[in-house]
């Protein structure tokens, strides 16, 4: 393994929420970002869950990636490994929340199986190991990638709320606007770049 | 109710695309389009995945317990995303480092998923696997119409090869993010208002079954 890159974890945290965030500038997580925004609360739900999630298997599958994967030189399995992880954690995340914190179960609880296969948990694991963060790094670049998510689904789904009731013209409707949105919002986002780069 | 192999063909490539009318697996979609050659490879890549994915959950489909069916479909996914990956890594190196990580997210692409769960479940293992080719291709068209439009804009060139006979100057805005998004809402724009207008009129021919769209959403997300 390489040495980490010689970055601040703050100034990838950062980073990881304006420059280079995970749905607007790499566009990972789409699917759930366009289905489940057209309410400000649900967005926002699943927005914290994707940043507990993504926190806890950016630390596991680094930790998994530097002490099994490395020394047994399973790299080919890797992306299976990471997988596993995920499901797992997803799944005993929602029985530790259902036997411990039941309010917030039932708030967030019906998200996470839906968070198994968004591309955004699998996506921030697979950029740590392509950028070869070292731990801290990882931790906190889970944890703003996840931080940008909630932004920029809470911010879509706001918009979307407000234009619920707007005419548009045949065929706009639906998701059609919702990249207009999004274009829009990456539009502005592209305002934040250059202050940081980490990529 | 079996469907022709015509009908599998026309609502994969184009009644029910999966990225345009569906809005699946949009992620890869948007971002390896700013390269031609990056497209294809991709395209090609989750065609092979998903049309042997099909083939192989349709002929387990009555093996597999209902309750692990989810972490079955992953794993059947993520041996043949290790097969195109390595083959990318060992044929095109420089698009493999091009594409990053995008290789390997076409484990959770949701084209993969969806057909998994909507068709191949319930259907022969032959249908399947033509369904999920098709699904691919059409997912690679629309790969190659937005990176068409965005390398020629963007860069000026074609397939690398330039094109810029004017020497017209070059639209940066095109291979950046915002175009992306900007691109495919027109293009779910313009075929979901002509396939409105078609279905509209009485003496067309009815829409072929689309079985699939309310059961894609185990897929969605």
């Amino acid at each position: 393994m390489n040495a980490a890159p010689a970055i601040s974890p703050f100034v990838i945290f950062l980073a990881s929420i304006f420059t280079s965030n995970m749905i607007l500038s790499n566009f990972l997580g789409t699917c759930s970002f366009i289905a489940v925004s057209s309410e400000f609360k649900t967005a926002s739900g699943l927005g914290k869950s994707v940043t507990m999630i993504m926190v806890l298997t950016n630390m596991i599958n680094w930790l998994v990636y530097k002490f099994l994967i490395l020394p047994l030189h399973l790299e080919n399995l890797a992306l299976i490994i990471f997988i596993i992880v995920i499901a797992a954690l997803v799944q005993i995340v929602e029985m530790a929340m259902d036997r411990f914190l039941p309010d917030l179960y039932i708030k967030l609880g019906i998200f996470l199986p839906l968070i198994t296969v968004n591309c955004a948990i699998l996506g921030a694991t697979l950029f740590m190991v392509i950028r070869n963060y070292d731990f801290w790094q990882s931790t906190l670049f889970g944890l703003g990638s996840g931080l940008g998510w909630w932004l920029a689904i809470s911010a879509l789904a706001a918009i979307r709320e407000k234009m619920a009731r707007t005419k548009l013209p045949k065929g706009l409707e639906g998701p059609a606007i919702t990249f207009v949105i999004t274009g829009l919002m990456a539009l502005a986002f592209i305002g934040f770049s250059g202050i940081f780069t980490i990529q | 109710m079996k469907e022709s192999v015509r009908a599998v063909i026309r609502r994969n490539l184009w009644t029910d695309n999966q990225v345009v009318r569906q809005v699946l697996g949009i992620c890869s979609s948007l971002a390896v389009t700013n390269v031609m050659a990056n497209s294809l490879v991709m395209g090609v890549g989750l065609t092979f995945t998903t049309a042997l994915s099909s083939l192989t959950l349709s002929a387990l489909r009555n093996y597999i317990p209902r309750r692990i069916r989810m972490i079955v479909q992953t794993l059947v996914i993520a041996v043949y995303v290790i097969l195109v990956d390595i083959a990318i890594k060992a044929y095109a190196p420089d698009i493999s480092k091009a594409l990053g990580p995008y290789v390997g997210l076409i484990i959770t692409n949701c084209i993969i998923m969806g057909r998994a769960e909507a068709y191949a479940q319930k259907n022969p293992p032959f249908l399947s696997m033509l369904d999920g080719l098709f699904a691919g291709l059409g997912y690679t068209a629309v790969l190659m119409i937005l990176s068409t439009i965005r390398e020629v804009m963007g860069f000026g060139t074609f397939f690398g090869l330039d094109v810029n006979v004017l020497n017209a100057p070059t639209w940066t805005i095109m291979v950046m993010p915002p175009a992306a998004f900007f691109l495919i809402a027109v293009m779910i724009w313009i075929l979901s208002a002509h396939l409105q207008k078609k279905s509209a009129k009485p003496a067309a021919p009815p829409p072929a079954p689309a079985p699939a769209a309310p059961a894609a959403a185990g897929g969605k997300a």
